[in-house]
C-alpha cells in the first residue's frame, strides 16, 4: 500500500516539475516542440498564448454579402477563408487567426495589429479582379464603375470566369451607374507570381496569364492595340494602362505606384479574388495598453487569492490543510501547463475562470476535509478517516462539479457560435480547471493524507488540534 | 422572497450594450481636453445623429465613451481620423471600438435565451438522473430551479440597479456571469440535496422533515466554508483585478452569495414544503401529531 502510495507521489512531483518547464518564460529545446504535433507548426512555442484583450488587436466577424435568400455554395466559404488566411500571413501578422464560425461566418483575429484599416481592407477585400475593355472613353483612376461581370456574370471570354460564381448584393449601388463596362477577363487568368519590378526606374507589378488563358489574352490584345485595358479592383478602377503590343503571356501594370500600393496590388492579385464578397459584420478592437494593464492587476489579484486561499486552510485545517495548499499549487501549475499545451489562448474572462477553477479545487478539499473530520469525531481511525472520507465524499464533488460543468458546456457553444472570444476562454478555462481540480483533490490529496497518515501516529491521535478537528 | 417582488420591478432598466442591441462602442481617450458639442458634431458628419456621449474616470482621464447606431467596420478608422482632425489629438494605442450589426445581435440575443433555456433543462435532468434514488427525484430538481431562478433574479435585479448608479452595460460577458451562477448556485443546493439523499437511506425511520433538519444542519458548516473561500477568491479579483472585468466579477459575486442563501434557504425548504404539502396550507394530519423530542 505504502509503495503504491510513493510511487503516485513520485508521479505526482514529475507532472509537476514538467509542468513548471512547460509554463515558465524561457525558450523551449526545438525536440520538445516537435512532440506537440497536434498544434500548428508555424506557432509551436510553448509559451501562453494570450488572447486579443490582453494582447491588444482587432478581430472582425464576417459573413457572405448576397442577397435575401440567395445560398452559398459550401466550400466557397472555406475558399474565402483559406485566401484571407494566406493574405493576412502575407503581410505578416504573427498569431494570426481566420476561422470558421459556425457555417456562414469567417472570424479574422490579428493580435497586436493597431492600423485598423489595414485590418479591415486585408480581410474585406473581395479582389474580384477584372481586366475591363476601356472603350473609346477611359473610366478615370479611383472611378467607380459597373461592370458586366459584376452584374450580370458575362464576359467576354467566357472561358475564363472565376471558380465559383460571383454573388452580388441587391442593393449594390454603384455612383455614375449610366454606363456598363464590358468585363474581359477576371482574375481567374493570373498566374499567382505577380511581383513588385523597380528595375526600369519606375514601381510596376509584373504578372502572368496561366496558359489556358493566354490564346485568348493574346485575342484581345492584338484587336485593342492603342486602347485602353482597365484593370479593376471591387468595381474600383487601378489604371487603365493603353495596351502597347500583343501580350501572350503577361505584362506589366505601371500607374504611379508608390512602393506600398504596388506590393498590395501584387499581394491582391496572388492571393486570389475571394470567391464571394464579404461583409462585416462585427468590428472590436482593443488597445494594447489597456490589456497589458488589466493583465498586471488580474495576475497580482489572482496571487493575492490563492495566498488568502491557503492561509486559510492553513488556518482552518491545520495539518491537512498543508496538505491541500500542495494539491493546490499542483493543481495550479499543472492547470496553467495544459493551456499551454492545448493550446488555451487566454483572455481576461479567462484568467477569472483559471482563478473560479482554484476556488472550486479548494471547494472539493473542504468537502474532504470535513468529512474527515466528522469520521474522526466518530471514533475512526486516522486511516479509516482518510478512506472513509474519500469516500463518502466524492459523490458530492463529483455531482456538485457537473452542474457548472454543464453550464460551461452551454457556454462554450455559445461563445463559439458568435466569435465570442471572451465567453469562449472562460468556459474553456473553466471547464480545464474543474477537470484538473477533480483529479488535484482525489489523487493528489488523496494521497499524501495517505502517506502522512497512514502511520499509526500515537503523536497526531492525542492531538487532535493539528488535524483541525 | 419578498426580496424577488423588490428586484423585479428594476428589470427593465437593463442597459444593453452592443453584443445583444446593434450598434457601435467608441472608447476614445484624448491626449487634451475636448468638448462633448465638437464629438457629437463630428459624429453626426457620419450620419450618426443623437450619439450617447459619456465621460468615462476622471476629468483627467480625457476618456470618452460613445455610443451609436451601426457603423460599417470601414468607417470606424475614417471616424476616428475625423476625431483626431477636428476634435483633439487621440492616444489610438489606448483607444478601442467595438461595432456589432444588427443581424449578429438579434442572433446572439436569440442564442443567449436559448443557452439559459438549455442550461436550465440539462440541470434540471442532471439532478433528477443523479438522486433517482431518493423518492420523489424530481422535487429536487424542480425546487434546485427555482432556487436558481431566484438567484439568477437577484443578481439580475441587482445588476440593474447598479447599471443605473454605474452605467453599466449588459454584454455578452454577463451572460457568462448569470450561466456561471446558475452553475454554482446549482452546485451548492447539490451539496445539500446530496446530504439529504444520504441521510434518507442512514436513517430510513425518521420523518422526512426531521431527515432534512439534520442535514442541513450537518451540511451548514461545509457549505458556508465554501462559499466563504469562493467569496475570498472573487474579492481579491473585484478589488485588485483589471477594469474590464470588474461588472463581470461583481456579478459572478452577487451571484455566489445569492447562491449561498437559496440554496439553503430556499431550495430545501421548498422540498420539504411540497413533501409535507405544506405550501399550500394543507399539511399532513400525522406530523402534527408527532410529538416534540
Amino acid at each position: 500500500m505504502r509503495e503504491r502510495n510513493l510511487i503516485t507521489l513520485v508521479i505526482i512531483i514529475v507532472i509537476t516539475l514538467l509542468s513548471v518547464v512547460i509554463i515558465a518564460p524561457i525558450a523551449k529545446p526545438q525536440f520538445l516542440l516537435n512532440l506537440i504535433f497536434w498544434q500548428d507548426a508555424r506557432s509551436r512555442d510553448l509559451q501562453i498564448k494570450q488572447g486579443l484583450d490582453l494582447k491588444g488587436g482587432i478581430q472582425i466577424l464576417m459573413s457572405p454579402d448576397v442577397g435575401e435568400g440567395t445560398t452559398v455554395v459550401s466550400g466557397t466559404l472555406e475558399s474565402a477563408r483559406a485566401i484571407i488566411e494566406n493574405r493576412v500571413n502575407g503581410i505578416g501578422v504573427s498569431e494570426a487567426s481566420v476561422q470558421l464560425q459556425g457555417s456562414d461566418r469567417i472570424l479574422v483575429e490579428l493580435p497586436g495589429v493597431t492600423d485598423r484599416q489595414l485590418a479591415i481592407d486585408m480581410a474585406k477585400r473581395t479582389g474580384l479582379l477584372e481586366f475591363v475593355d476601356g472603350g473609346t472613353n477611359s473610366p478615370a483612376t479611383k472611378q467607380v464603375i459597373s461592370t458586366t461581370y459584376a452584374i450580370q456574370q458575362t464576359l467576354l471570354y467566357p472561358v475564363t470566369a472565376a471558380v465559383g460564381k460571383p454573388i452580388i448584393s441587391n442593393t449594390q449601388t454603384i455612383s455614375g451607374a449610366s454606363r456598363i463596362y464590358n468585363t474581359a477577363f477576371t482574375g481567374e487568368i493570373l498566374l499567382s507570381n505577380s511581383r513588385v519590378d523597380a528595375q526600369t526606374g519606375q514601381i510596376v507589378v509584373l504578372f502572368s496569364i496561366k496558359p489556358s488563358a493566354q490564346q485568348s489574352f493574346q485575342e484581345f490584345t492584338s484587336s485593342r492595340i492603342g486602347q485602353p485595358l482597365c484593370i479593376v479592383l471591387d468595381s474600383v478602377v487601378l489604371s487603365c494602362p493603353v495596351i502597347r503590343s500583343v501580350l501572350t503571356e503577361g505584362g506589366q501594370i505601371s500607374g504611379n505606384f508608390t512602393n506600398d500600393e504596388a506590393r498590395d496590388l501584387a499581394i491582391t492579385l496572388n492571393y486570389g479574388s475571394l470567391p464571394i464578397p464579404l461583409k462585416i459584420e462585427t468590428v472590436r478592437d482593443v488597445g494594447a495598453t489597456l490589456g497589458t494593464d488589466s493583465v498586471r492587476r488580474s495576475i497580482i489579484a489572482g496571487v493575492i487569492g490563492l495566498v488568502v486561499l491557503i492561509i486559510f486552510m492553513l488556518l482552518y485545517y491545520r495539518l491537512p490543510g498543508l496538505l491541500s495548499a500542495a494539491a493546490l499549487l499542483f493543481f495550479a501549475i499543472t492547470t496553467l501547463a495544459i493551456y499551454v499545451l492545448l493550446p488555451v489562448t487566454l483572455t481576461l474572462p479567462g484568467i477569472a475562470g483559471f482563478l473560479l477553477s482554484i476556488a472550486t479545487a479548494v471547494d472539493a478539499n473542504i468537502l474532504i476535509f470535513e468529512r474527515f473530520k466528522e469520521e474522526i469525531r466518530a471514533g475512526r481511525t486516522l486511516r479509516g478517516a482518510v478512506e472513509a472520507g474519500f469516500q463518502r465524499a466524492w459523490p458530492s464533488i463529483r455531482d456538485s462539479n457537473l452542474s457548472t460543468l454543464i453550464t460551461c458546456v452551454v457556454l462554450f457553444l455559445f461563445g463559439n457560435t458568435f466569435g465570442a472570444s471572451a465567453v469562449k476562454g472562460f468556459a474553456i478555462t473553466l471547464i480545464l480547471g474543474i477537470l484538473v481540480s477533480l483529479f488535484s483533490a482525489m489523487v493528489v490529496t488523496r494521497t499524501l493524507m495517505r502517506l502522512v497518515f497512514s502511520q499509526p501516529s500515537e503523536a497526531l491521535e492525542q492531538n487532535k488540534t493539528l488535524l483541525g478537528v | 422572497m419578498v426580496y424577488n417582488m423588490i428586484t423585479l420591478p428594476t428589470h427593465t432598466p437593463w442597459r444593453l450594450s452592443v453584443d445583444f442591441r446593434q450598434g457601435s462602442i467608441f472608447d476614445v481617450k484624448f491626449s487634451e481636453t475636448v468638448t462633448e458639442d465638437k464629438i457629437r458634431t463630428t459624429f453626426e458628419e457620419f450620419g450618426l445623429n443623437n450619439p450617447l456621449v459619456s465621460r468615462l474616470g476622471t476629468e483627467a482621464d480625457n476618456t470618452w465613451q460613445i455610443r451609436t447606431d451601426f457603423l460599417q467596420g470601414e468607417q470606424t478608422q475614417r471616424l476616428f481620423d475625423a476625431l483626431a482632425a477636428q476634435v483633439g489629438a487621440l492616444d489610438q494605442k489606448q483607444s478601442s471600438v467595438s461595432s456589432v450589426s444588427s443581424k449578429v445581435a438579434s442572433e446572439v440575443t436569440n442564442a443567449a435565451v436559448y443557452a439559459v433555456i438549455a442550461a436550465t433543462i440539462a440541470i434540471l435532468l442532471f439532478i433528477w438522473y443523479s438522486f433517482r434514488k431518493a423518492p420523489h427525484a424530481i422535487r429536487y430538481s424542480v425546487c434546485a430551479i427555482v432556487a436558481m431562478i431566484h438567484d439568477v433574479l437577484v443578481a439580475g435585479g441587482l445588476t440593474a440597479i447598479l447599471s443605473t448608479l454605474f452605467n453599466w452595460e449588459i454584454d455578452a460577458l454577463f451572460l457568462t456571469a448569470m450561466l456561471t451562477v446558475i452553475g454554482f448556485s446549482v452546485q451548492d443546493t447539490i451539496v445539500v440535496y446530496d446530504r439529504i439523499r444520504e441521510n434518507l437511506t442512514r436513517h430510513r425511520g425518521e420523518e422526512f422533515e426531521q431527515v432534512v433538519s439534520r442535514s442541513l444542519v450537518e451540511t451548514l458548516h461545509r457549505s458556508l466554508t465554501i462559499s466563504l473561500t469562493n467569496i475570498f477568491v472573487m474579492t481579491a479579483l473585484l478589488l485588485f483585478g483589471g477594469a474590464s472585468i470588474k461588472q463581470f466579477i461583481a456579478v459572478l459575486l452577487i451571484g455566489l452569495v445569492s447562491g449561498t442563501y437559496s440554496s439553503i434557504f430556499n431550495a430545501v425548504p421548498l422540498v420539504v414544503a411540497w413533501e409535507e404539502r405544506s405550501l399550500f396550507g394543507r399539511r399532513k394530519a400525522t406530523s402534527d401529531a408527532l410529538p416534540a423530542k
